[in-house]
């Protein structure tokens, strides 16, 4: 062999080297390309900043006694409840409630008022400070989420909450919704129903209040003065549930 | 004073061995509760989102509540300089680390997800409580561990008095911080009070002074080494302050919340309404938990006798017990008080007493944490130098050999 054909010959063997590692680095990279355009993707929740703050206002007065249309949309939305028939080891008791009608009557009066209760979204929330791990966490726009990837499942947040509007999954469950995965060993809680308001759009209870022509619960941005829920809020108040633990929760009531 | 000579025990008798592996399967029992709580859910215990805490965390915040207590004998020698209780201290840090042991693997292995403890070691939020106890605990270990190990090995001992000092204020902080668990509670009426965690403290004192005593005492007892009265009236009459100390504590809870109207309900819910809950209080946490083991105590009968001192100790364990039960699961039975002044139904058990039934598995989960404390305590005294070869009073008693 001739030294020039041996060179011709190193030269090609260099290049389909550098050809195939170039592929095989392409190769390696790519995912990894592909998993950073994700990461780093617009997502909805990106949109989240603190110039806003969602809120609810329920009126007890136009909350009709017999009704659960609230619960039973949240039920839907969410997977839990009756939705959701793979939750059947629990007991009563363990069951998940992420929203729920409380009926309240004065000692002294017998008056007699209907609400649906659930995660208060409060500004200075007990179950976020006690939280270890910072799990329980508060977005920029206020809803008071669960990161469900860092939940140890120690339930502290329960103990702290005042509202009781946290459940713990006490089982395995199947038929999830996309938008509301459910892991065993883990606390949930109402979430204001990111996945619609982050389109724009109100949450499932809200909804179902408005189908059912109750109109006692309005969904919006306490932060903006034009919004219905200010304007409402400015002219008639709106009070908080223990309203002496100074949470300034972003859920409020009307007629209480 | 003669230095105490620390020697490990034989531990070659049929009784140790059996011992080890009554205890052993005890751990095991434990670990096979966790698997079955674990593999299907929480939906096997009698735990559920209105009792969310239940008997394993009333087992595990005794254990971590006694392991603190279990250092008073070594800070009273480190810290106060009391001589007469030297020979003791390495006993003390062993017995406290131990206890800790316990606790901790009860508290992990009834996490929804105890897999995802690495998160809980790695990610703080340092406005919780629990974050900071999980530095509290770590702590504990290393802490008391280098202090342990100052008394043990002779060219450190010149370290000990200031790792014992820091081990004081260590242990102290960690029982503040593991009665804030329930202090910092605002939403709950049973909680939400400063004084749980002085009172913590005090508790921390008296159980863990209790199973320090009776490790001695059956220690001593087995391996035949002498143990005098001047060490043992000592431990005694110091575990009858404490306990006393406790009394005084809870009535200083109830009394202020009695005086405040808001605080009347679940006053009257543990005190006299609450059926399992106020029998618990009086019967167990009071009486048997105190006024007997006080009695035992100070009588110039049984408080000489080793036999009555013993059951005293273990009347005080568990009146502890029972005392956590009724503040954590009573604390919790009570409703929350949503609507002041208001009777409250609904679907999610608003508005009435919450019921609670332990599972076997929960109590033998819990029940693992003794086991491995103890089996700890046992496995140590044979393979290091924790205790002293003999606490006959003339090896014990400055007075004795000056």
């Amino acid at each position: 062999m001739s030294p020039k054909h041996s060179d011709k010959n190193t030269n090609e063997y260099r290049r389909k080297f550098l050809a195939q590692s170039a592929a095989v680095a392409g190769l390696a990279i790519a995912p990894g390309i592909v998993l950073n355009q994700v990461a780093h993707a617009k997502a909805d929740a990106d949109k989240v900043t603190g110039s806003t703050r969602w809120g609810m206002l329920i009126d007890t007065n136009k909350c009709s006694k017999g009704c659960t249309d609230c619960v039973t949309a949240c039920s839907d939305e969410n997977g839990w409840g009756g939705t959701n028939s793979s939750e059947t080891h629990s007991s009563k008791e363990q069951q998940a409630q992420w929203i729920r009608k409380v009926t309240i009557t004065d000692k002294q009066t017998g008056h007699v008022q209907s609400l649906p209760l659930m995660c208060q979204h409060c500004e200075t929330a007990p179950c976020v400070d006690v939280c270890p791990t910072g799990a329980s966490m508060k977005r920029k726009d206020g809803i008071v989420l669960v990161d469900k990837h860092i939940c140890i499942g120690c339930r502290y947040c329960m103990m702290a909450c005042p509202y009781k509007a946290r459940s713990f999954i006490h089982e395995k469950l199947e038929l999830q919704k996309n938008n509301a995965p459910r892991g065993i060993g883990t606390v949930e809680s109402c979430t204001m129903c990111t996945h619609r308001v982050d389109k724009g759009n109100d949450p499932a209870c809200v909804e179902a209040c408005s189908k059912a022509e109750h109109g006692a619960m309005i969904f919006g941005d306490l932060k903006d003065a034009n919004s219905a829920i200010s304007i409402e809020l400015k002219k008639h108040g709106g009070e908080q549930i223990r309203a002496d633990l100074g949470l300034n929760t972003g859920v409020r009531y009307q007629g209480l | 004073m003669k230095k105490p000579v620390l020697k490990q025990i034989d531990g070659n008798s049929i009784n140790y061995w059996m011992l080890l592996a009554l205890l052993g399967s005890f751990v095991l029992a434990a670990v096979g509760a966790h698997f079955y709580m674990e593999h299907g859910g929480h939906y096997v215990t009698g735990m559920n989102n209105q009792i969310v805490w239940g008997l394993p965390h009333v087992f595990a915040v005794f254990l971590i509540v006694a392991a603190s207590g279990a250092l008073n004998v070594a800070s009273i020698a480190s810290v106060f300089g009391k001589t007469a209780y030297k020979p003791l201290a390495p006993l003390s840090t062993l017995v406290a680390i131990a206890l800790l042991s316990g606790g901790l693997m009860v508290l992990v292995l009834d996490l929804g997800r105890p897999d995802r403890l690495i998160v809980a070691m790695t990610i703080y939020n340092f406005k919780s409580i629990f974050a900071w106890n999980m530095i509290f605990y770590n702590g504990f270990f290393l802490i008391v561990g280098i202090y342990a190990w100052t008394m043990l090995q002779r060219n450190l001992n010149k370290y000990s008095r200031i790792a014992g000092f820091s081990a004081f204020i260590w242990r102290l902080a960690l029982t503040t911080g593991t009665g804030s668990i329930f202090g910092f509670l605002v939403a709950r009426q049973a909680y939400d009070a400063a004084i749980m965690g002085p009172m913590f403290v005090v508790m921390s004192f008296s159980f863990g002074l209790a199973i320090f005593l009776l490790i001695l005492l059956a220690t001593y007892k087995w391996t035949d080494r002498p143990l005098g009265d001047a060490t043992f009236i000592r431990l005694k009459n110091l575990l009858g302050v404490f306990v006393a100390g406790v009394l005084y504590f809870v009535v200083a809870q109830h009394l202020t919340n009695l005086y405040a109207t808001e605080h009347h309900g679940v006053e009257a819910f543990i005190l006299r309404d609450g059926g399992i809950y106020t029998q618990l209080f009086w019967y167990g946490q009071i009486i048997m938990g105190g006024l007997i083991p006080l009695a035992l105590i100070y009588h110039p009968t049984t408080g000489k006798s080793r036999t009555a001192i013993s059951i005293a100790s273990l009347l005080i364990v568990l009146g502890g017990m029972i005392q956590m039960y009724v503040i954590i699961i009573g604390g919790q039975a009570y409703p929350l008080e949503l609507f002041p002044g208001k009777e409250v139904t609904s679907s999610f058990f608003d508005g009435v007493v919450n019921s609670y039934n332990p599972t076997f598995a929960e109590g033998i989960l819990g029940v693992g944490g003794f086991a491995v404390a103890l089996f700890m305590v046992a496995f140590a005294v044979k393979v290091l130098n924790f205790l002293p070869e003999s606490l006959a009073d003339e090896a014990v008693d400055p007075h004795h050999s000056k």
